[in-house]
């Protein structure tokens, strides 16, 4: 159930009219405003270059853009075979500890020595939520007590991978609203330990983003960008009605690709971004 | 592209019609096309969007100017007037049950929106109102839940009903009713697991809840970052176990919160209280026409006076207005006005809530002052004598050497506080007033104090 639903269906010809409810029904899923326009320029141009006369005609260029815009290099997941430090990051709420227990369980199951750093000290009860994905998994937790300085709980979790000899460091943080200061500035030491203490390690960051969020993930995907590194988005909630529009924008005007979806509860609901899959629940239209 | 917000974008839409002598209908158009976009973008759903822009567009055109203002203020006004009525113009309190009888409220929601979190600011905030909450631990799915509420619930003073994850919800819902009944909690508040909308079995455990507890009011929480998906989720929770008001949390990110307009355009359901931050004291009440003019850019000025009466030692404020205007502004006074500053949460905050403050300004000002720049002010003024303090005229080249030593700063620092003390004095001598009630000038004007 894709916001097109039957919109392709309910024109006759290509005119302004088709334009311009076009561009409004894409905003709706949340694509916004400047993708939306940029997309539907280049499909004006695609139309006028290819003579295509059929609306049902407009739906197939502008999927294959769409496509094109959202393809995930395989490049990008070489990391997951190399000695590498992940840090999750976020806004409070998107499913980061979650993401976190499922990608121990993906790395573990393909014979991965995973570690993970439960450095979210600040929400109640997170240290927990983390272990117990770790137990489920099977893999090794570093933790401190809820208040203690994140950045220790980094430090340790570090000299753990190492004595270790672990494939992959995966550090869980505490949610952070992109427009706080202090724990972006907070954020940004986490950084620097593991720049510091784990040279060694290929360094990768990853966003989570709720599937849900509107607009307001592009400013969230921006001044994180800021104070890090992002090399890719994991869009979480991808099993609601909401079907993660905002992703296009962020890869349109960010050009940060999306490197895993969440889909479920379970470990086992997390892969790959799969660019054919979005396209086609992004623009599915309901059973006639 | 620069991140222009909402209240932004519709005054310079605004700016531009002040600048004609008349509102035509072409005006009208061209400013409620901006206003269409503007909402678009603030993740306002996009049918709410068309019915609200037509309501107003129906309005605009053909009324009358009002006497005394300006073409560009009717639309305002306009806008304004439609937004209050999409949004109501009340503040809705949670009603509770009459006498003994327990009030059995139900926190309800996606994953990750805040339920444990507001579960546990709204047990605080009824415990400071003198009814005696109950926590009752309902999510027996996400790990470690239940420690969450336990720890939150500590925090708050709250006692907190758990039966672990081995017992149904529903089960864990009417023990919890018995304890409640047992031990006088008369709020009783039941924290569920976060469920997709289109799960059927989830919904229908909401569905067996409700059946088996008299559940006075079921609260939807939604977080404000929420897309044009917000309509859906709220409209099927609606439909499927029905909703009586909904929080909105995460208000304190820079989202600009369309999702709340939506929700309310499309269940009629009141939005009770907003979450402004992670600390459990963090949860307002929600004033539906602040937000209304707080979305069209007049700024939430309202809440900003109240906060500041809230917070503001009145006695204080006024003796130190007397002394202000007699010029006698003493450095004791200065750190006094900052630290109250401080009190309402930080400058950002405040300032944030001024009209005509967009986030490039803000962003510009916390960047000058942040707090680590007022804690060395703070240590400056704290190395000073209380002669020094309230006789800033004595200052001397030794004094100056002394207090920066022992403030552990440079001598420089200090002199740029002496100096911005004396403009900050001489600029006080013109000021109205400081806690003017309700008086912008004086309220802004004492906002200026410290630097």
């Amino acid at each position: 159930m894709g916001f097109f639903k039957n919109f392709f269906r309910g024109f006759s010809k290509i005119d302004d009219e088709f334009y311009e409810e076009l561009e409004e029904v894409m905003v709706m899923g949340d694509i916004g405003i400047h993708a939306t326009e940029e997309l539907i320029e280049t499909l004006k141009d695609q139309v006028k270059e290819n003579r295509i006369k059929e609306p049902e005609g407009c739906r197939t260029l502008l999927m294959e853009s769409v496509r094109e815009m959202m393809q995930t290099d395989p490049e990008a997941y070489a990391f997951e075979d190399m000695t590498s430090a992940i840090l999750v990051i976020g806004v409070n709420g998107v499913g980061k500890t979650t993401t976190i227990g499922k990608l121990a369980a993906k790395y573990k199951s393909q014979g991965k020595r995973v570690v993970l750093g439960a450095a979210d000290t600040f929400r109640a009860a997170a240290g927990e939520q983390l272990t117990e994905w770790a137990n489920r998994a099977g893999v090794d937790i570093v933790s401190g007590q809820e208040g203690s300085d994140p950045g220790a709980v980094v430090f340790d979790t570090i000299q753990a991978a190492k004595s270790r000899k672990a494939d992959i460091l995966l550090c869980d943080t505490a949610g952070r609203l992109h427009n706080k200061k202090n724990l972006m500035e907070e954020l940004k030491k986490l950084n620097r330990i593991l720049e510091r203490e784990f040279p060694e390690a290929h360094r990768e960051t990853l966003v989570v983003l709720d599937a849900t969020t509107g607009q307001n993930a592009l400013a969230q995907a921006r001044q994180f960008s800021e104070v890090a590194e992002i090399s890719g988005i994991i869009l979480t909630k991808m099993d609601g009605t909401a079907k993660g529009g905002i992703a296009v924008a962020i890869k349109s005007e960010l050009g940060i690709p999306v490197k895993y979806v969440g889909t479920g509860e379970r470990a086992e609901d997390l892969k790959r971004f799969d660019a054919d899959e979005f396209v086609e629940a992004l623009f599915a239209q309901e059973e006639a | 592209m620069a991140f222009e917000s909402l209240s932004e974008k519709l005054q310079n839409v605004f700016r531009n019609l002040r600048s004609k002598g008349r509102l035509t209908e072409a005006d009208v158009k061209t400013a409620l096309k901006e206003v269409k976009m503007a909402l678009l973008e603030a993740d306002v759903n996009f049918r709410v969007v068309k019915q609200f822009v037509k309501s107003v567009e129906e309005r605009a055109i053909g009324s009358d100017v009002m006497n005394g203002l300006n073409p560009g203020q009717m639309v305002i006004k306009i806008v304004n007037d439609e937004m209050v009525t999409l949004m109501g113009s009340e503040t809705t309190e949670i009603a509770f049950r009459p006498g003994k009888s327990i009030t059995v409220l139900m926190m309800t929601g996606l994953q990750g929106a805040g339920k444990t979190t507001t579960a546990a600011k709204l047990a605080g905030k009824y415990k400071l109102k003198g009814k005696n909450p109950l926590l009752v631990a309902c999510d027996i799915y996400r790990p470690a839940a239940i420690k969450q509420l336990q720890v939150n619930g500590e925090k708050q003073g709250v006692e907190v009903f758990s039966m672990g994850d081995g017992h149904s919800p529903v089960d864990i819902a009417k023990a919890a009713i018995e304890h409640a009944s047992k031990n006088d909690n008369r709020l009783v508040i039941l924290d569920t697991a976060g469920r997709l909308h289109i799960d059927d079995d989830m919904m229908q455990e909401l569905e067996a809840i409700k059946e088996a507890v008299d559940v006075a009011q079921t609260i939807l929480v939604v977080d404000a970052m929420t897309g044009q998906d917000a309509v859906n989720v709220a409209k099927t929770f609606d439909e499927r176990i029905g909703i009586d008001g909904v929080v909105l949390t995460k208000l304190d990110g820079d989202t600009r919160g369309g999702a709340a307009l939506s929700i309310r355009a499309v269940t009629g359901k009141p939005i009770l209280y907003a979450g402004m931050g992670e600390k459990l004291s963090d949860l307002e009440q929600f004033y539906p026409d602040r937000m209304a003019s707080r979305i069209l850019g007049m700024g939430d000025v309202l809440t900003l006076i109240e906060k500041a009466q809230e917070e503001i030692d009145e006695e204080k404020a006024a003796e130190m207005e007397k002394r202000m205007k007699r010029a006698e502004f003493t450095f004791d006074d200065y750190l006094t006005s900052m630290q109250q500053m401080k009190k309402m949460g930080g400058l950002t905050s405040v300032l944030s809530m001024m009209p005509g403050m967009g986030g490039s300004q803000l962003k510009q000002i916390e960047d000058a002052v942040d707090d680590k720049k007022m804690a060395r002010i703070e240590a400056i003024i704290y190395s000073m004598t209380p002669e020094e303090r309230s006789k800033p005229s004595i200052m001397n080249p030794s004094r100056k050497r002394r207090i920066a030593a022992g403030a552990g700063v440079d001598i420089s620092e200090v002199n740029r506080l002496v100096k911005q003390f004396e403009q900050a004095k001489k600029m006080m001598k013109s000021m109205p007033g400081l806690t003017g009630k309700g008086k912008r000038g004086g309220m802004f004007g004492g906002l200026k104090l410290p630097f």
